[in-house]
């Protein structure tokens, strides 16, 4: 393969400036006139689904299928919600993408809102992010300047207004419709669904929720076309009907017990070997992989000997991983217990269930405190199996839960006890307690 | 006199435009509030309810699900340092380095130095991961902290 061009990172990587003047010169708004003076909302809609474009923000849903759920010819208005909740522990490409080109993604917001007839867009960021708050404020800004939003963007029949709207530090804000709750001032408690959002959303209207690395893609799927796009990535598996493909590039985030944490942008369907190996610079300290996160904590955990998995939206799931998820990968090195590891995971699910549906709630909590108890050196060997079973019991897989977390907390423990239940069983055996420092707080 | 200066009332009044509803402008108003005053109180919560048309228990709810906003019996100090303790970070002397900012500081998570100066909390992924161990001071990431002095004297301002 030739070298690949990385497309959402060229001018990050070459330093550019986010300023307006500086995005316009290297080509930027391009897309956004063309589809403004060219094609028809529905044209832009046709090329995103036409370019198989999947979310980039944990589902991987067909980002144009999920547009052409909007109900026909509603009367309006129709939102936007721009998912920048990023809170998957160990993602951080949104935040980058914000932080460094702003236009990029205002130019991905201005295109999805042409094509689905949105009148506004709400971003929604998490607080901890105030350098890309404050980077996305002055982006508006000067796009405002530029009639770039506002009324009659360039002139056109096309208006729309886009705010900022700070999280304030719940994960579960980031599940598109606790996110939605949020947003209309209320506890973000998930919905039921259906209605799904794009039929009953915010403020009970219609809405579309993208996240913004997605967002950001689209900017280039309007320039460059679908057929550009499917050139990058893996095409659908022949033997699996279902498969929507995994094209396009993806900003994978390497952190961990590597030697140079970074994120990077590569085809879909590159290995961890080859990212750890080739991006991470290798693992650290001399050491060997013991195992990874493959996607964000919610995916589950990978072994070293995994590790020639491709992460493109198939390839997690044939090692029995729950999907590609944030396509953030976490490295832990062979001197690293997972009982910590597993500990770690466990305790941020435990204090991020929303506490709305028992199972979640208690669930999460009941596993954090059976994993302390276990790295505490007071572990009983029938412990594996309540964790096991907890585990498979919660979510929406099984069908006790509202929304994903709860899938996304039991992963990890399902994956630990089938890949690592002799270290596990080992540790209990021997009454090893961790070596870390006994966290000051649970 | 009211809790809520006419600086902030202005604020939120500004926001109600921004949506089709009243009540969205909640986490905006206690953004606001708690930016200037480090807690939200009774009477602001009070008053942010009957500006945005709302009942007061309406805004306690909202803002108590998020841990982030403070009571008036535990404000917020000067400066919010906040230390992640997740996964990237934890593999890389996230908790250790947890502990070392409550030694020094004489304070455990959640608490603020006598001072008045700093409120030290623990911080589930910031999201700035590759550059682990990272915290937060109020709402800047710093990356691969090791200096913990400097760290400290930066939030002391
Ligand atoms: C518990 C939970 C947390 C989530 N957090 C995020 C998040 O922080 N950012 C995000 O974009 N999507 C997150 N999602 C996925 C969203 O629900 C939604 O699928 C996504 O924002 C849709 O955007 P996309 O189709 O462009 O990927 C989360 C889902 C769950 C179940
Ligand atoms: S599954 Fe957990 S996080 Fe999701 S709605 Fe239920 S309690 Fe809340
Ligand atoms: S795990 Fe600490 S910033 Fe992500």
């Amino acid at each position: 393969m030739p070298d690949f061009e990385p497309i959402l990172l060229r001018r990050i990587n070459a330093g550019a400036s986010p300023a307006l003047d500086a995005y316009r010169a290297d080509g930027g708004y391009r897309a956004l006139t063309k589809a403004l003076t060219e094609m028809t909302p529905a044209q832009v809609v046709d090329v995103v689904k036409n370019s198989g474009l999947r979310g980039r923000g944990g589902a991987g849903f067909p980002c144009g299928v999920k547009w052409t759920f909007l109900p026909p010819n509603h009367p309006g208005p129709i939102y936007l919600c721009v998912n920048a909740d990023e809170s998957e522990p160990c993602t951080f490409n949104n935040r980058i993408l914000m932080d460094k080109d702003p236009h990029q993604v205002l130019e991905g917001i201005l295109l999805a809102c042409y094509a689905t007839k949105a009148s506004v867009a709400y971003i929604y960021i998490r607080y901890e992010y105030g350098t890309a708050y404050r980077s996305m404020q002055k982006a508006i800004d000067e796009a405002y300047g530029a009639n770039l939003l506002g009324k009659n963007i360039l002139g056109k029949e096309f208006s729309l207004d886009v705010y900022l709207h700070r999280g304030a530090g719940a994960y579960i804000c980031g599940e598109e419709t606790g996110l939605i709750e949020s947003l209309e001032g209320k506890r973000g408690w998930p919905r039921i669904k259906p209605p799904f959002p794009a039929v009953e959303g915010a403020f009970r209207k219609p809405t579309v929720v993208n996240n913004i690395e997605t967002l950001a893609c689209v900017t280039h799927v309007v320039n460059r076309g679908a057929d550009w796009f499917k050139t990058i990535g893996i095409p659908p598996d022949p033997k699996n009907p279902r498969d929507a493909g995994s094209y396009g590039s993806k900003l994978y985030c390497i952190s961990g017990h590597v030697n140079k944490p970074c994120c990077v942008e590569l085809p879909l369907g590159i290995s961890v070997r080859e990212l750890v190996d080739k991006h991470g610079g290798g693992v650290w300290k001399n050491r060997k992989a013991k195992g990874c996160i493959p996607g964000g904590i919610s995916m589950g955990l990978m072994t070293e000997a995994e590790f020639d998995t491709p992460l493109d939206f198939n390839g997690p799931g044939k090692v029995g991983c729950l999907g590609l998820g944030t396509a953030a990968v976490t490295i832990f090195d062979d001197t690293t217990s997972i009982v910590d590891v597993l500990y770690n995971i466990c305790r941020f699910f435990a204090h991020e269930s929303c506490g709305q549906c028992t199972p979640c709630r208690e669930g999460t909590g009941w596993m954090m405190k059976m994993l302390d108890r276990i790295r505490q050196g007071h572990g009983r060997m029938e412990d594996l199996d309540i964790l096991d079973e907890v585990a498979k019991s919660i979510g929406i897989m099984p069908g006790t839960t509202i929304c994903g977390l709860a899938d996304g907390a039991g992963w990890p423990v399902k994956n630990a006890i089938a890949k690592f239940r002799p270290e596990l069983e080992g540790y209990i055996r021997g009454g090893q307690k961790t070596s870390m420092s006994l966290a000051v707080v649970h | 006199m009211p809790a809520l200066s006419d600086e902030i009332r202005a604020k939120i009044l500004a926001y109600i435009p921004r949506y089709p509803s009243k009540q969205a402008v909640t986490l905006p108003a206690l953004h606001f509030v708690h930016d200037a005053m480090r807690c939200v109180s009774y009477e602001a919560i009070r008053e942010i309810a009957e500006m945005l048309d709302l009942s007061p228990a309406q805004v306690h709810d909202t803002m108590t699900f998020y841990q982030f906003f403070r009571e008036k019996n535990a404000p917020l100090g000067k400066t919010r340092l906040w230390v992640c303790r997740s996964l990237a970070c934890s593999l890389r002397g996230g908790e250790d380095l947890l502990e070392t900012f409550c030694q020094k500081l004489h304070v455990q998570p959640g608490g603020t130095t006598a001072d008045g100066k700093i409120t030290l909390e623990f911080a589930e992924c910031l999201g700035a991961c590759e550059g682990a161990p990272a915290v937060m001071v109020n709402d800047e990431h710093r990356h691969c902290v090791s200096d913990v002095d400097a760290v400290i004297r930066e939030a002391q301002g």
